[in-house]
């Protein structure tokens, strides 16, 4: 049993590691400036916890089988522990794990400890059951209020805007799809109208709830032009699964050309 | 003086008829068994709608037998729909967490083994404790009713975050009434812990016998103290919680809930309150609870290494620190939750930092278990297997906790199948583990009987394999990015790929799930015809391993251990035979 146990653990850690090492499923392709970084602190943890892993593994699996009882009588060896090597493989894992975990922030600060680049396009999102929509603030560069009591899904007033009575809204562009300048600073303005939603873009290394009765800024620069997957990454009720929505990341030549249509389309 | 607590305080003569002995009785004994058959009929409910949901991943057109009529609003013609996946999902995540693992560890074996282990008679407050167990029935039971209301169980998940838990049925199927009901089982359920939890910590701290100092204290029964601390600050936070969930449904309050909401097509006429307050709240009682359900599975698996490696446990001190470092922490670092929920970036650091630091008391047990195998002469009966078993698993997931600890990467790993990954390996299997060691361990003593070894061994060797097979893959969906909660693959271009993979997890679920049904036959089949069992089948130390298989009732026959050594002197040099039991008058040169 000893043998057949240790083997299932070698297999099942010599099986793991290759998958992953192989990168048989893996991140997708990053198309934002911050998102390397990302990518370099994922695969930095993934070297040191893939050698411990295999380490802790093999280790148990081979004490295991050396020090089974062959049944000649002999008895365990007798000690109680070992002081000085609990000190050291304590200090060892702090200083190890700690600072891993320094070594992560630079990431964390320029996401979320300092605020969007002057300039940056803003764009406002809008999660509901089941739909995501953008609201871009059109020539003026305001944003004009929102009237729940408005709120018409049926004609398409998604936001619960009065363009004819607020001055800010009437060259507010409402969209199903976010389209974005690439190589531009973005800020989005998360906002939702009924439950709890988040914003996840893969490829950009993004992610952002949107909680109903805040509003909240985020801000990042995407690298790539395409078109990506926006998800709901929180559970918002039945129609979670498919809450889905694009990114569009356009030449700044495009962008405008397609602003101005879906001005025209408003 | 610990003799005269233990005469005056909970002494009950030994009950007649049947209702006293086996329905209402004060015996902890007979109340750790009840809590372990709760547990076990809760298990099979869980995993039996986890099935429900692998069925769905993989096949999600497939028409499920009888599920029509289960519930024909759910799945009409046996097919899953979207939110009745939710209301499975939900039901599975709470029926595990709360009924499996915060019950047969602490509830279970903790109620049957630690009075034994201290030499004691019974808990120190036996009402209290048959209390704490009719409690948690009843909450179990307004759970499962919401199977058999119209509109079926909650669709929110175990964490019910607001305002999807809180606006009522506009957000959802199941939002309703079975919001309601999933809210006062939960309410019942932390009265049911605090009692208990009581209990524990002035048993523990009250009724040991004479020379039985703290640091003298079995493993197990330092787990289940620290669990049990544990327990009545966190369900404490809970219970207010709940309760300001439920004001919030039906009192029109709006602690939870902000103004200007529009949820299906509905004005939500509440306003002022915060959807975070209720996740701060959830999680500050949410990550203490994940610690409550793993430490006596610690417990059990120190104890149980050492005992089948017939050496001392490798760093006694050092585990009891590590143990209380684990719970003492786990107090602090809930935020990991929360990193891209709106709260404070900065708040992020710091619980970032502080989550980091709880890997190291659960690198240093790491560190201690396997040196108690070192060198050791191992036995390898179920029990010990579980416990093996336990050590790998609990490294897996470990590991995968320091992704998600760093905020830089959480934010794109967070509620994607790696965080499945994660809670999966530790709670659902290394904490399953623990129980299963601890049930192949002490079922001797608790039924009078043994196990049949070979069917055991069989169910580790497949359950082991095969947690694997279900649970390393979802770290694969998990770095492609498939988020949580999703009921089908087929909204987004780049989850339709993972269809394989689904299908893999499915079936190796499958076969994993069966075989547990070796490990059922094995239990009903052994109570009534096993092997009859000896005092100490497995050459242990402790008290328990004292007295008949089963014990009697007062557990030690009017006797009062006195004990002269720790739990693990195996393999002293020098001594009679290869292990000392705890109230052996044998010298041994280590004594404290």
């Amino acid at each position: 049993m000893a043998l057949l146990l240790a083997v299932i653990i070698a297999l099942m850690t010599l099986v793991s590691v290759g998958l992953f090492a192989a990168h048989v499923w893996w991140l997708p392709a990053v198309i934002s400036t911050h998102g390397p970084a990302v990518d370099r602190q994922i695969v930095l943890t993934m070297y040191i916890t893939g050698a411990i892993f295999v380490l802790a593994q093999l280790a148990l699996a081979y004490l295991l089988w050396k020090h089974r009882d062959r049944g000649d009588g002999t008895r365990a060896q007798f000690f109680h522990g070992n002081n000085k090597l609990e000190a050291i493989w304590t200090i060892a894992a702090t200083v190890l794990f700690i600072g891993l975990n320094l070594m992560g922030y630079r990431v964390w600060a320029g996401l979320h400890f300092m605020g969007a680049e002057p300039g940056a396009t803003q764009i406002e999102v809008w999660g509901q059951q089941f739909a995501w929509y953008f609201r871009y603030p059109g020539p003026d560069g305001k944003f004009g209020p929102t009237h729940v009591e408005k709120v018409d899904d049926a004609t398409a007033n998604y936001l619960g805007l009065d363009r004819d009575h607020d001055a800010d809204s009437k060259d507010d562009i409402v969209t199903s799809t976010l389209a974005i300048p690439v190589n531009h600073p973005v800020q989005l303005i998360l906002r939702s109208k009924d439950v709890t939603h988040s914003f996840f873009v893969r490829e950009l290394r993004f992610k952002q709830d949107l909680v109903p009765g805040m509003i909240i800024p985020v801000h990042f620069t995407a690298t790539q032009t395409g078109r990506y997957e926006i998800a709901c990454a929180e559970l918002c009720g039945l129609g979670h699964y498919k809450m889905r929505a694009f990114l569009q990341v356009m030449t700044e030549e495009d962008y405008q050309k397609w602003l101005q249509n879906m001005a025209a389309a408003q | 003086m610990a003799e005269v607590h233990a005469e005056a305080v909970h002494r009950h003569p030994a009950p007649q008829g049947f209702i006293r002995r086996y329905i209402f009785s004060l015996d902890h004994k007979v109340i750790g068994i009840q809590y372990w058959f709760l547990a076990l009929f809760s298990v099979f409910v869980g995993l039996l709608l986890s099935i429900l949901i692998r069925v769905h991943l993989a096949w999600p057109q497939a028409h499920i037998p009888l599920l029509d009529k289960l519930s024909p609003v759910g799945a009409p013609h046996g097919q899953i729909t979207p939110e009745y996946y939710l209301a499975l999902l939900t039901m599975h995540g709470t029926i595990m967490v709360f009924f499996v693992l915060t019950t047969a560890p602490q509830g279970g074996f903790g109620n049957f083994a630690l009075p034994i282990q201290i030499g004691a008679e019974d808990m120190a407050f036996p009402r209290l404790n048959m209390l704490s167990f009719w409690t948690t029935f009843v909450a179990l039971m307004v759970l499962m009713a919401t199977f058999f209301i119209t509109d079926g169980p909650p669709i929110s998940g175990w964490t019910a975050y607001p305002p999807l838990s809180a606006v009522g049925g506009s957000s959802g199927p199941g939002e309703a009434m079975g919001q309601n009901l999933w809210v006062i089982s939960i309410a019942l359920f932390c009265v049911a812990s605090m009692l208990g939890a009581l209990n524990f910590i002035a048993t523990t701290l009250d009724l040991r016998a004479r020379g039985l100092s703290m640091m003298r204290l079995p493993l197990t029964c330092w787990s289940w103290f620290i669990t049990a601390v544990l327990s009545l600050l966190s369900f404490a936070v809970l219970l207010a919680a709940g309760a300001l969930l439920l004001l919030d449904r039906i009192g029109g309050t709006s602690f939870f809930i902000p103004g200007g909401l529009i949820v299906s097509d509905k004005i939500i006429n509440h306003s002022g309150g915060s959807p975070l307050l209720w996740q701060h709240l959830f999680w500050f009682f949410g990550h203490p609870e994940v610690y409550i359900a793993i430490l006596p599975g610690m417990g059990a698996t120190s104890h149980i290494l050492s005992t089948f490696a017939r050496k001392p446990i490798f760093g006694y001190k050092a585990m009891v620190a590590a143990m209380g470092a684990i719970g003492f922490l786990g107090f602090m670092v809930w935020g990991h939750h929360m990193f891209v929920s709106g709260m404070s970036p900065y708040s992020a650091f710091a619980f970032s930092v502080l989550t980091m630091a709880i890997a190291v008391p659960s690198a240093i047990k790491t560190f201690n278990w396997l040196g108690t195998i070192l060198g050791g002469k191992l036995r390898f009966p179920t029990p010990m297997l579980f416990a093996l078993g336990f050590v790998s698993l609990f490294v897996t997931g470990g590991l995968s906790g320091i992704f998600l600890g760093q905020p830089a990467i959480d934010i794109f790993f967070h509620d994607t199948y790696f965080v499945l990954a994660h809670f999966h390996m530790i709670m659902g299997v290394a904490a399953i583990f623990g129980i299963f060691a601890g049930t192949y361990f002490w079922f001797p003593k608790m039924f009078g009987r043994m196990m049949n070894e070979t069917l055991g061994k069989i169910h580790f060797a497949v359950t082991f394999a095969g947690v694997y097979a279900i649970f390393m893959p979802m770290h694969f969906l998990g770095l492609v990015g498939h988020p949580r909660r999703y009921s089908e693959i087929s909204g987004f271009e780049f989850l339709k790929p993972l269809a394989g993979l689904h299908e893999f997890i499915s079936i190796a679920a499958f076969i994993t799930g069966a075989v547990q049904l070796v490990f059922l036959f094995n239990v009903f089949w052994s109570i009534f015809k096993g092997k009859k069992a000896p005092a100490n089948p497995w050459e242990a130390t402790t008290l328990e391993w004292t007295v008949s298989s089963p014990p009697p009732h007062d557990n030690f026959a009017g006797k009062h251990p006195v004990v002269y050594h720790g739990a693990y002197e195996f393999g002293v040099p020098g001594a009679e035979k290869d292990y000392i039991m705890q109230d052996s008058p044998e010298k041994v040169a280590a004594d404290h």
